[in-house]
């Protein structure tokens, strides 16, 4: 029993070094899985009687939870003072830039067959894709700037310039809404979720 | 009558036809449960009631087209039909609760005949005839389908109209406990649908009761539907219980929802884009295609009228079309 008392003062520093080395190769994997289940039901035939309406919409749905994942990381910190979330912020958001590249490829290589004028002319004409499109061209920027380098490059700037984020996110929820017939439920319960997250982020500026 | 059936023998595995051989093979088991079960009229009668059963000696319409067929399997699994839920596999998932019969349709308005009418009263009085249509849903994907039914022009001179039927509404079952997505305000229930009279009695003006030879599964508006081929799919309504010839125009569920996408007229037009989507392609969902095949198939130019100008674009000379969509 007294041999214990060493190992046990060791413990918990071990234990919390061997899940913060685990936290990132796990959160990697569990942001694969949906890429895997959409695998698996292709495989299994199951995109049903019009696949690229399947992917789009699936890439689509993906892309705005990933996005609304990533925005609850600051807010999870804030509410709960954990660290983790912050260590894995900008990979979420760059698995939200991964699904948004798969969307926004459905739609010019398997919608569209690269053909250029019907691609303008959607972006040009149809408000819900300019509006998707300029979502997907705000993502891009923070992908780009996602980098250690460009955190100190830009400094202040780059938390204003990732304050987009939330442009992105509300471009995104616009975006379903207006291509949705009827059923708003989806789309609103995003829109509800990325309220909740902005107005956290508005007191803490506020305060 | 190479295809006629005896009697009593309504689905006779030299009668399946592929592409849908397995889908086939699951309802032909479920048939034979249910009748073995005795739950089933009309077994041994010549009529065929129930989702599933092939129809007996059917003719040949005067409509049709050598383009390739959508599969059975895509045409009874990809549908809109929001009483069952507004994703497209729902209705196949959910519309079993639906009861077709016993089945009514109130017919009513400027008629000499208006009454309450049995569905199988009707078949009665009707010949059926497969009719293969184009089929183009606004959401710009199209099929193509081989309809079992008879021209609406047949059915209404039955009823007699008067002078003053200038428009004829359709309305869908309303019942939330056989229709789930009817417990939810995602429309304004029951659906509604409406034609003017010379398109109702258009001779491509179909109400169908089967699709591929057989009886029409529920998701795909069984008992009985409307099939509009020149008009957007949302058009043809169904599962319909009552008929009114009016003389003003009714009001029709899509354009109410939202009058700026959906008209009255709705009738398929390249050159008249929905504001939310072009309309001047399709994406044609036919034949037994591999899921690169499908990613790798090609929108195709969509055609005024769905291609049936030569049929009905004389039923709106003079109407600006921009205007009255």
């Amino acid at each position: 029993m007294n041999g214990g008392s060493s190992s046990r003062l060791h413990a918990p520093a071990g234990d919390a070094t061997r899940l913060r080395l685990l936290l990132k190769p796990v959160v990697f994997l569990v942001c694969l899985l949906p890429l895997a289940s959409l695998i698996m039901t292709a495989v299994q035939d199951g995109l049903g009687a019009n696949p690229v309406e399947a992917i789009t919409a699936w890439s689509g749905q993906w892309t705005l939870r990933m996005l609304l994942v990533t925005l609850a990381m600051s807010p999870l910190r804030q509410w709960f003072a954990w660290r983790w979330p912050l260590q894995i912020r900008r990979m979420l958001g760059l698995f939200t830039f991964f699904y948004v590249c798969l969307h926004f490829l459905t739609f010019v290589w398997f919608d569209h067959a690269f053909l250029l004028m019907d691609i303008l002319g959607d972006i040009i004409k149809k408000p819900y894709i300019t509006v998707g499109f300029i979502a997907w061209c705000v993502l891009l920027a923070l992908a780009v700037t996602s980098n250690s380098y460009s955190v100190r490059r830009l400094r202040r700037g780059w938390q204003r310039l990732h304050r987009g984020a939330y442009l992105a996110a509300l471009g995104g929820i616009v975006h379903y809404m207006w291509l949705v017939k009827a059923d708003y439920s989806e789309p609103m319960l995003y829109l509800g979720i990325c309220t909740l997250l902005f107005l956290t982020r508005l007191v803490a500026l506020l305060r | 009558m190479a295809h006629s059936v005896r009697p009593g023998s309504e689905i006779p595995e030299s009668q399946v036809t592929s592409p849908a051989v397995c889908a086939e093979r699951r309802r032909f088991l479920k048939f034979t449960a249910a009748a073995a079960a005795g739950g089933i009229a009309g077994v041994g009668v010549a009529r065929a009631t129930q989702a599933g059963t092939k129809f007996t000696g059917l003719k040949k319409g005067g409509f049709t087209t050598d383009e390739e067929l959508t599969s059975f399997e895509d045409a009874t699994s990809y549908n809109n039909f929001y009483e069952f839920g507004t994703d497209k596999s729902d209705p196949a998932e959910y519309a079993h609760t639906l009861k077709t019969r016993p089945w009514t349709i109130v017919v009513e308005g400027e008629i000499d005949k208006p009454g309450t009418y049995d569905i199988d009263e009707i078949l009665g009085w009707m010949s059926l005839e497969e009719r293969i249509y184009r089929f183009r849903c606004v959401e710009a994907w199209s099929m193509v389908i081989p309809w079992v039914g008879f021209s609406m022009s047949d059915l209404v001179k039955h009823f007699r109209p008067r002078a003053n039927a200038k428009y004829v509404e359709f309305e869908t079952l309303q019942d939330p406990e056989q229709m789930r997505g009817q417990r939810y305000p995602i429309l304004n229930w029951p659906y509604r649908e409406g034609l003017r009279m010379d398109e109702a009695m258009n001779p491509l003006t179909l109400l169908a009761v089967g699709i591929y030879g057989e009886v029409l599964p529920n998701q795909n508006g069984a008992p009985l539907r409307l099939v509009v081929p020149w008009k957007y799919g949302f058009k043809s309504i169904k599962s319909i219980v009552r008929i009114n010839f009016r003389e003003t125009q009714p009001p029709t569920t899509w354009n109410d929802s939202a009058p700026r996408e959906y008209g009255f007229y709705s009738n398929v037009n390249p050159d008249r884009p929905h504001p939310r989507w072009s309309q001047a392609k399709e994406r044609r969902i036919a034949g037994e295609r591999t899921l690169m095949e499908s990613l790798f198939t090609t929108r195709i130019p969509t055609l005024p009228f769905n291609g049936y100008g030569e049929h009905v674009a004389s039923l709106y000379t003079g109407m600006d079309l921009q205007k009255h969509y």
